[in-house]
């Protein structure tokens, strides 16, 4: 049996694609498409292709599942080499989803869904159970959309039954050229979230292509960034590409906004919080009056008996204020531990305290967050990367641990 | 002439007028059938290759300007009479169409779908039953109905052939121009062949309908 796809007992959760020294030479041009590629696309991961228009990072991934064959070096899938395998059975066993679905028209959701069952001989009422589980899974009701045409959904909704067909036999590895480049702006946004829970669920291994650095940074754990024929720029986590790019094509490709990008990618949780004088509102006000002026600070937070956090107050407000009950300023925008650094940063620009009240899970006070606690964090994590090689042809290939 | 003569004609000759009909709808029928045969195969054939689509097109655009008698003229001394050079015509008549409109059909299909028919684990020919085919096939139907239009006309010269249907109304109805008879005989034959083609593209439809996917319809 020399097939990808799992047998019974097995989920087909991710495995590792090494591309060895491949190179895609087209007849009759001088350069090839692909150029000596080698990389590890460890299990379990996504990795994202991005690039310029052209620079052969759909040819790359098209090689895994030999839609196009590659004319010289090797790739291996958990260690099998794809040449050795019959090319449709290959395919059977990697998912492939591409840009506007590439859905069926003839065929209902549920027929599109149950392709690859269907050609790998799923009994029907296992085809049945799974198509409806598979639509489940994108968020898509079985009752309403079993029985509908592609063409009676909307972009999104036929690529999340892409998704769903990609996804129906369980195959282990799931390849993806620019599967949201054709919804508008709002739903590719919602589609991403989904692939990531999705993913997060199912641990597939996944190559993504795309021309969007933004995706690549929202939706990969490592990003190859390939320049002309395929040359990988640098392969590497979002964090560390954006903190240091290898060379200028790479900090061009990511823009001028490579911190902005940085917030998106961590979270409140992961940063050091600063602290501020806190009171519950039945508390005394000349004690927290005392307090601040202690610590020099410019503003406290007042709780309720939960420890929530309810108002900011200032010095100056609490020189006339009787009691904690009703003194100070609303809260505005929440921030929680769960929240990216880059929603952090847009509530506290819409304090006039410039620092954000962070709560845990039940809401409780857990922290507060500045500008100084923002810039701290960006600068760790750029002294972090500082070391990291600006990455050469050579050792592209290998993802760093 | 007048309507009585006429009803009278049609009332005496039932008959003979109902077999010729029967007759009429099966020979086109089983061309069509073979045409289409034939004519789809081809179109696979050549559908990837704009040059080999437009050899194949040539090819029967060729035929299609020879004049129905001469053909049959010609294929008189190879096939000899009746039912031979009748079919042999009527099927080179029925390619054309039939052939333009599934290079049509196929070429239209989206590569993306076929892509990612291939990239599922669909083979080659899978692509093609499953796919491409199905996708294709309201325009093949369409070069169906065109080629059953024409080859209702023209097996009525086959009656120079000793084809069978009901061109043998017209034929003997014209050639005894000045009898009582010839002009209902001919006129009769004539209508016939356009109801009956109106019936049989009738039924095409129909047929569409019923196998034509609702995903493709609008």
């Amino acid at each position: 049996m020399t097939d990808l796809l799992p047998a019974e007992e097995h989920t087909g959760s991710g495995v590792e694609i090494v591309l060895d020294d491949v190179v895609k030479q087209y007849a009759g041009q001088a350069d090839p498409a692909v150029d000596h590629v080698s990389m590890t696309i460890p299990a379990g991961e996504t990795v994202v292709f991005v690039g310029p228009s052209g620079c052969g990072k759909t040819t790359t991934m098209r090689m895994i599942n030999r839609l196009i064959e590659p004319t010289s070096g090797k790739i291996t899938i958990a260690g099998r080499d794809t040449h050795s395998i019959d090319a449709d059975r290959l395919r059977r066993g990697i998912g492939y989803s591409i840009q506007q679905a590439g859905l069926f028209p003839h065929l209902t959701v549920a027929k599109n869904v149950a392709t690859v069952p269907g050609l790998v001989g799923w009994d029907k009422k296992r085809t049945t159970e799974r198509v409806d589980e598979m639509l489940d899974l994108v968020g898509l009701d079985p009752d309403t959309y079993r029985d509908r045409y592609p063409r009676q959904l909307s972009g999104g909704q036929q690529q999340r039954v892409g998704v769903a067909r990609a996804l129906a036999a369980d195959p282990p590895v799931l390849l993806m050229d620019e599967p949201f480049g054709a919804v508008d702006p709002i739903t590719r946004g919602l589609l991403q979230d989904e692939l990531m829970r999705l993913q997060s669920d199912l641990g597939k291994t996944i190559v993504f292509v795309t021309h969007d650095f933004n995706e690549a940074v929202k939706i990969g754990d490592r990003i190859a960034v390939l320049g002309n024929q395929s040359h990988i720029m640098q392969y590497d986590t979002p964090e560390a590409i954006l903190a240091n790019p290898a060379n200028d094509m790479v900090a061009g490709f990511i823009g001028a906004d490579a911190s902005l990008k940085q917030l998106t990618l961590a979270r409140v949780r992961d940063i050091e919080l600063a602290q501020c004088p806190t009171a519950y509102r039945n508390g005394s006000v000349a004690e927290l009056r005392r307090e601040l002026a202690e610590q020099d600070a410019p503003w406290g937070l007042i709780l309720d008996q939960r420890d929530r956090p309810l108002r900011w107050v200032s010095p100056e407000q609490l020189a006339t204020a009787g009691s904690l009950e009703d003194v100070g300023d609303p809260l505005g925008e929440n921030v929680s531990l769960t929240s990216t650094l880059q929603d952090a940063l847009e509530a506290l620009l819409m304090q006039a305290s410039a620092s954000a009240a962070v709560t845990g899970r039940r809401g409780e006070y857990a922290g507060i967050i500045t500008i100084d606690t923002l810039v701290h964090a960006l600068q760790e994590v750029r002294e972090e990367h500082a070391d990291d090689h600006p990455v050469d042809e050579a050792s592209a290939g290998e993802p760093t641990p | 002439m007048d309507f009585q003569t006429l009803w009278d004609f049609v009332s005496e000759r039932r008959q003979q007028l109902l077999t010729d009909s029967y007759l009429h709808v099966s020979a086109v029928v089983q061309s069509v059938v073979i045409a289409g045969v034939i004519a789809v195969l081809i179109g696979i054939a050549v559908y990837r290759s704009p040059i080999g689509s437009a050899v194949a097109t040539g090819l029967a655009s060729t035929v299609l300007t020879l004049p129905s008698f001469a053909l049959l003229g010609l294929l008189i001394p190879i096939l000899g009479l009746g039912v031979a050079p009748t079919v042999t015509a009527l099927v080179l008549y029925g390619l054309l169409p039939i052939i333009r409109n599934t290079i049509i059909g196929l070429a239209a299909v989206d590569p993306a779908i076929t892509d990612a028919a291939r990239g599922v684990g669909m083979n080659r020919l899978r692509v093609l039953g499953r796919i491409e085919l199905p996708l294709a096939w309201p325009s093949i139907l369409a070069g169906i109905r065109v080629s059953t239009q024409m080859l209702m006309g023209i097996l009525a010269i086959a009656a120079y052939a000793k084809g069978p249907g009901l061109g043998n109304l017209i034929f003997s109805g014209l050639s005894r121009v000045g009898s009582p008879t010839a002009v209902p005989q001919a006129l009769t034959g004539t209508v016939l062949i356009v109801i009956l083609a109106l019936v049989l593209d009738g039924l095409l439809v129909l047929l569409g309908r019923f196998t034509t996917s609702r995903g493709l319809r609008d």
